[in-house]
C-alpha cells in the first residue's frame, strides 16, 4: 500500500515538474537576494553560505509543501482516498517520502548555486548529501502533516509557515551547523553530534506525525 | 466535595510553602517537622499545583463567577504580600544588587508559563482520546494564558538582561526556547482563528499542540549545544532562605491568577462553542428549506 501511495505521489510530481522548476528558480533567486543583504563581502558570504542555503530551502519548502495537497483538494479526492480499504498511515508516509524526495532534490539543486554565488565549495559531497537528506527529512515530516491541515483551512499561504517555522528550529539549526562544518572544515569533530541531533529530530517527527495523521484527515 | 479536596491540597501546599518559610525567616525551624528543605519545596509546589489544577477542572464549567473571583482575590493577596517582601523586606543580592529583585516575578512567571503549556498539552492528549469538547475549551484557555505568560517572560527577561549582560536579548537556551514556544503557540491560536468548523478546529489544534510541545526539549537541547550564557538554574539549596518567601508568594499568586484566567477563558470558549454547534434559528431553517 505504501508503495502504491508513493508511486501515486511521485507520478503526480513528475506530471507537475514545471511547478518544481519554478520553485527551484524561486530558491535560486532567494540565494541571489541574500547576497545583496550582506554586500559584496566574499569572506562573510562564504561564512554564512550554509545559513543562506537552508533559509532558501526553507522558504521554497513552504511552496512545495503547500502545493502538495492541491490534487487531494480538487473534487474531494481526499475523501475518495480515505474510502480505500487501506491504512491512512500509508497515505501519509507516501506523501511525506515524496515531499522529502522533492525537497532533497531541491536542496541538491541549490548547492551549485551556492557554490557559484558564495564560493562555498566542498569536496566532501557524501557528507553534504547526508546532511541535506537528514535536514529535508526534518522539514518534510511535520511539513506534510501541517500542509494537510492548512490546505483545508482559510489563509493557507500564511498559516503553513506560521505553524512550521517555529517547529523546525532545531532541524534548521542542526542542518545549518552541520552544512557549515562540512563546508568550512570541522577541526573540533562536532559534526557527529549535529548529525545525531538531526537523526533524533527526524525519528521523533516521522513517528509522531504518522501516529497523528489520521486525526487530521478523518472527520 | 468539588472544592474540599483541592482546598486541602492547597492548604498543605500553603503550610509547607509559607508557614515553614516564615518560621525559618523568624528563627522557628521546628515548624518544618524535621523534613529536608528539598522535600519541603517539592511538597509545597506539588500540593499547590495539584490543588489548583484539581480546582480548575472541578469548577470551570459551573455557571457561577465565584470560583474565579475567589482565585483572583487569593492571587492579589499573594502578589501584594510577595511584592512587599520582595521589594522592601528581602535584602538585595550580593552580586547583582537591586536588579535581582525581578527574579521574584520572573521565575514564578517561567514556572507558570511552562505549567500552562503542559496543561494545554495534557488537554490536547485527553481531547484526542475522548473527544469531549470541554477539553478543547480548556486547551484554548491554557494556550492563551500560556502565550500571555511566555510573552511577559520574554519582556521580563529582556529587562533583566540589559543591566546584567548589557544586551536586551541573548541566544541562550531558555530564552530562545521560550521565544520559540511563544511563536509556536501563537501559530496554533492563529490556526484556531482560521478554521470555522468546531470539530476540525479542535482536532487540528490538539494535534498542533502535541507536536509543538514535543518540540520544546529538542529546541532546548539544540540551542544549548549551539550557545550558552544563562546562569545555572537555582535549586532550594542554592537559594538563600531570605529569598524563599517572596518567590513562593509570587509563585502561588501567579498560579492562582493563571488558573482563574484559564477558567474564565475556557468558559468563554465553551459558550462560543455552544453557540456554534447550536442548530440554526427556526426562521432561517425555514428560509433554507424554501430556497
Amino acid at each position: 500500500m505504501l508503495a502504491a501511495a508513493l508511486r501515486k505521489e511521485l507520478l503526480l510530481q513528475w506530471k507537475t515538474r514545471t511547478q518544481m522548476m519554478a520553485v527551484f528558480v524561486f530558491g535560486a533567486t532567494s540565494l541571489l537576494l541574500f547576497s545583496f543583504a550582506v554586500g559584496p563581502n566574499s569572506e562573510a558570504l562564504r561564512l554564512y553560505s550554509a545559513g543562506f542555503l537552508w533559509l532558501g530551502l526553507l522558504l521554497s519548502s513552504t511552496l512545495t509543501l503547500a502545493e502538495s495537497f492541491q490534487a487531494e483538494m480538487e473534487n474531494r479526492a481526499l475523501e475518495g482516498l480515505l474510502l480505500l480499504p487501506s491504512d491512512v498511515r500509508a497515505l501519509y508516509y507516501g506523501k511525506a517520502i515524496a515531499n522529502w524526495f522533492q525537497l532533497a532534490l531541491l536542496g541538491v539543486g541549490l548547492v551549485p548555486v551556492m557554490v557559484v554565488l558564495y564560493d562555498a565549495g566542498t569536496t566532501d559531497l557524501l557528507r553534504l548529501l547526508a546532511v541535506i537528506l537528514l535536514g529535508t527529512a526534518g522539514l518534510s515530516a511535520p511539513g506534510t502533516l501541517y500542509a494537510a491541515m492548512t490546505s483545508q483551512a482559510r489563509a493557507k499561504q500564511t498559516l503553513l509557515p506560521l505553524l512550521l517555522f517555529p517547529l523546525i528550529v532545531p532541524a534548521l539549526l542542526a542542518s545549518v551547523k552541520a552544512t557549515s562544518l562540512v563546508i568550512l572544515g570541522d577541526p573540533m569533530k562536532q559534526l557527529p553530534s549535529w548529525i545525531s541531533l538531526l537523526t533524533a529530530f527526524d525519528a521523533i517527527y516521522w513517528s509522531l506525525c504518522g501516529l497523528l495523521y489520521h486525526h487530521v484527515v478523518e472527520e | 466535595m468539588k472544592t474540599a479536596f483541592p482546598a486541602i491540597l492547597l492548604a498543605i501546599g500553603a503550610y509547607f510553602g509559607f508557614v515553614v518559610a516564615v518560621g525559618q525567616f523568624h528563627g522557628m525551624p521546628g515548624l518544618a517537622l524535621g523534613l529536608p528543605s528539598g522535600l519541603i519545596a517539592t511538597l509545597a509546589a506539588g500540593c499547590g499545583v495539584a490543588g489548583a489544577i484539581w480546582f480548575l477542572f472541578a469548577n470551570d464549567h459551573v455557571d457561577s463567577w465565584r470560583p474565579p473571583q475567589i482565585l483572583i482575590g487569593l492571587a492579589l493577596l499573594c502578589l501584594g504580600f510577595g511584592s512587599y517582601y520582595g521589594l522592601f523586606v528581602a535584602p538585595p543580592e550580593q552580586f547583582m544588587g537591586e536588579v535581582q529583585r525581578i527574579m521574584y516575578v520572573h521565575v514564578p512567571t517561567a514556572w507558570n508559563a511552562l505549567l500552562a503549556m503542559t496543561l494545554a498539552f495534557a488537554c490536547a492528549v485527553i481531547f484526542l482520546f475522548n473527544g469531549d469538547f470541554k477539553w478543547d475549551s480548556r486547551m484554548e484557555g491554557a494556550i492563551e494564558t500560556g502565550v500571555v505568560l511566555a510573552f511577559l517572560l520574554c519582556c521580563q527577561g529582556a529587562i533583566w538582561a540589559k543591566p546584567t549582560w548589557g544586551v536586551w536579548w541573548d541566544w541562550d537556551p531558555r530564552l530562545t526556547t521560550t521565544a520559540v514556544l511563544l511563536f509556536a503557540f501563537l501559530g496554533i491560536l492563529a490556526l484556531r482563528k482560521f478554521v470555522e468548523d468546531p470539530a476540525r478546529r479542535a482536532i487540528w489544534s490538539a494535534v498542533a499542540t502535541i507536536i509543538a510541545y514535543v518540540d520544546v526539549p529538542i529546541v532546548y537541547f539544540s540551542v544549548r549545544w549551539w550557545n550558552s550564557l544563562h546562569q545555572q538554574q537555582s535549586n532550594p539549596g542554592t537559594v538563600s532562605k531570605q529569598f524563599w518567601l517572596p518567590l513562593r508568594l509570587n509563585a502561588f499568586g501567579i498560579l492562582f491568577l493563571m488558573v482563574a484566567f484559564i477558567m474564565l477563558r475556557a468558559r468563554i470558549a465553551s459558550l462560543r462553542l455552544k453557540q456554534e454547534m447550536a442548530p440554526p434559528m427556526a426562521e432561517i431553517a425555514e428560509l433554507g428549506e424554501a430556497v
